[in-house]
């Protein structure tokens, strides 16, 4: 009786603290969501590209509305200009005023990389809230460029999805990932982000700039840098409609 | 002598026609054979050289890596200056241009939306400058099925399947939708100027091919190219030739520190075509080495055949005192004739099939509806030098071969019991 009570006690002594250690991480992901997602927002934004061979740039100016509408207009060089994006729901559309042609972006033309970058349209349509897609479980703690985190393991419960776990490094004060890997559903690595220049903009802290590394790709990343950001600002609804595209 | 043997040829047939038809007609299928093998690997050879690898093919060494993906963004640039540099270092080459690439061709309805769309792979060549030869080298004048070739900017040619599923004609609009050399998304208008079938499925499924500079246009590739070929002028692939070239041109502007230099390679050492380079090589000998193995085979059989009926002849000549080593002899003469007269007649023969095949060719179209790698439809003969020699000699030299194995009997009798196998 003796041993099975040292044995029991043994075993909650090492329960106890790692369930006081670890917050919910479901609860942690709620406090992202609430960092990057907003009603709307309208944000000025450039991507450098660092290529295999060269780097280039593309600004962007982009409207959002909740997370299923979005409209994007690239603002330069010279030969994207006019070249504009609509997101509804789960379609995307792009316009070329060059061929002055809209074309519907699907299947797997989805996983062409969005200007050359790092990205690709599939990222562009995941941009829900991270809970309304995974489930996350605390799985440790490291330092991110000198500030505590939480590592946390997600893993997504919706059918059709880029990507079907995530690694997220989340500061433990702000709320906000500084580091994440996606994967496939395989276990490959297939993308890397580094978040960095965190900012407290309207009561969220948000970062300014992050860094993309599509794994299967050569090439030095993508940075991703916000210009201007404003969030909840009234967007007219004519932006999020196909008519936009061609004005 | 040679008229007395002669003479006993004609005169016995049993003698003589066994093996001379036998003879003519294993030169026959030789000559046939090796003019269409010729052909047919060297039609295969040449029509890969034309469409993707050229004689010699200039890339840089990080597309080299991946040259079956097309990767563009690893294109060589500054390619005006490249080529007419080398176009005046090695004037017996030509060399071209190409940019392959991939994309989707998508056809607009009325309001501007996608009515019909397609993946297609395209060949971006030389198609509107002065003295271009590139649309004669691909075979497109040939292949055209409606339409006309592209006379101006913004035209191009889809292949006929290809249009006819997206239902377009000539002088409709398409935009071809593909990645730029940087990876953005583009989007080209063309005018659909013509149809072309091609007779190859690969090339059949679904083909774009537009004027270079539309390419260049389309794809943001100013002043660079995928791929340079080099042909020679004569038109025919020099293996030993190309390995110069090729090793004075790396030595020249090839350097293993920059995978963006260019590297030149030849067809020989092209992934899927070197095989076949290598095995028409080869094939004069496996011929040769074949023709004559099984035809000594056979007429050392028919001259067994023949020196058991005539058992009885060289018994009564060794009998009345003419020697072994005559009656070998006489034996040999008699066999040069025949193998002289049967390989002439063969050849003779073979030429005549081989030169039909080659100027008519053979339509595998069907059997190549399927295949999935770049075969032409209509497959010549192709006689050469070789052609001439390859069934006349070992005709000769196994006829040869064949009595002096058969012949050999002929010291195995003993001359004592001659009269003994006379007498009964």
């Amino acid at each position: 009786m003796k041993k099975l009570t040292f044995i029991l006690l043994i075993a909650i002594s090492g329960i106890i603290p790692a369930l006081a250690q670890y917050p919910d991480g479901k609860e942690i992901l709620q406090k992202i969501d609430f960092n990057l997602s907003s009603e709307n927002r309208i944000f000025l934004s450039s991507m450098v590209i660092h290529g295999r061979r060269s780097t280039h740039t593309v600004k962007m100016k982009t409207w959002t509305a909740g997370t299923k509408k979005s409209f994007t207009e690239y603002l330069f060089p010279v030969r994207e200009q006019g070249t504009k994006m609509l997101k509804l729901e789960n379609q995307l559309w792009i316009y070329s005023p060059s061929a002055d042609r809209i074309i519907q972006i699907a299947g797997h033309m989805l996983r062409q990389s969005v200007m050359g970058s790092d990205l690709s349209y599939e990222d562009l349509m995941e941009d829900s809230r991270l809970t309304e897609r995974y489930n996350a479980e605390v799985t440790g703690e490291e330092t991110v460029e000198g500030r505590a985190c939480w590592v946390i393991t997600l893993s997504a419960f919706v059918p059709e999805i880029a990507y079907q776990g995530m690694k997220l490094w989340v500061d433990r004060e702000r709320n906000i990932p500084l580091r994440e890997e996606m994967y496939a559903k395989s276990g490959t690595l297939l993308k890397r982000s580094e978040l960095s220049d965190v900012e407290l903009i309207n009561g969220r802290w948000y970062p300014k700039k992050i860094m993309f590394k599509d794994m299967l790709k050569e090439g030095m990343g993508t940075e991703l840098i916000i210009e201007e950001i404003q969030f909840n600002v009234d967007i007219p609804d004519y932006i999020f409609s196909k008519a936009s595209l061609k004005k | 002598m040679i008229r007395f043997l002669f003479k006993g040829l004609l005169r016995d047939k049993h003698r003589s026609l066994i093996p001379f038809l036998v003879t003519a007609s294993g030169v026959m299928l030789t000559v046939v054979f090796h003019a269409w093998m010729t052909g047919v690997i060297g039609n295969s050879i040449e029509f890969n050289a034309r469409f993707s690898s050229g004689h010699v093919r200039i890339m840089t060494r990080a597309y080299a890596e991946n040259a079956a993906q097309s990767p563009n963004d690893l294109a060589i640039l500054g390619t005006d200056t490249l080529t007419g540099i080398i176009a005046a270092q090695w004037p017996e080459m030509e060399f071209a241009e190409r940019i392959y690439f991939a994309g989707i061709v998508d056809v607009a309805d009325e309001y501007g939306e996608t009515r019909s769309q397609g993946p297609a792979m395209g060949f971006g060549i030389d198609l509107l400058s002065d003295g271009t030869v590139e649309a004669q080298r691909l075979n497109i004048p040939s292949s055209l099925k409606s339409g006309r070739l592209p006379a101006a900017a913004h035209e191009a040619l889809l292949s006929k399947d290809f249009a006819d599923k997206l239902g377009i004609t000539p002088g409709d609009t398409f935009t071809l939708v593909s990645s730029s050399m940087y990876g953005e998304l583009t989007m080209y208008n063309f005018i659909l100027s013509g149809t072309v079938d091609f007779g190859t499925t690969a090339l059949d499924r679904g083909t774009i091919i537009a004027d270079i500079n539309d390419v260049r246009e389309a794809l943001d590739m100013h002043d660079a190219a995928g791929e340079i070929l080099g042909f020679f002028r004569e038109g025919t692939y020099d293996r030993e030739r190309a390995r110069i070239i090729a090793d004075q041109f790396n030595a020249r502007y090839s350097s293993e520190e920059d995978e963006f230099s260019p590297v030149m390679t030849t067809l020989a050492q092209d992934k899927t075509m070197g095989f076949l380079v290598d095995y028409s090589g080869k094939l004069q000998g496996i011929l040769v080495l074949v023709f004559i193995m099984s035809m000594s085979l056979i007429l050392w059989n028919a001259g067994l055949l023949g020196g058991l009926r005539r058992y009885g002849e060289f018994g009564m000549r060794l009998a009345i005192g003419e020697e072994k080593g005559h009656v070998y002899r006489t034996m040999m003469m008699e066999s040069f004739l025949i193998g002289l007269f049967g390989s002439v007649a063969g050849l003779a023969t073979g030429m005549v099939i081989a030169l039909y095949l080659q100027n008519h060719g053979v339509d595998l179209g069907i059997m190549m509806k399927n295949a999935s790698i770049m075969m032409p439809r209509v497959f010549r003969a192709h006689i050469t030098p070789a052609t001439w020699y390859i069934g006349f000699i070992p005709g000769l030299v196994s006829t040869q071969i064949g009595t002096m194995l058969a012949g050999i009997g002929i010291y195995k009798r003993q001359t004592a019991q001659l009269f003994k196998e006379l007498e009964a």
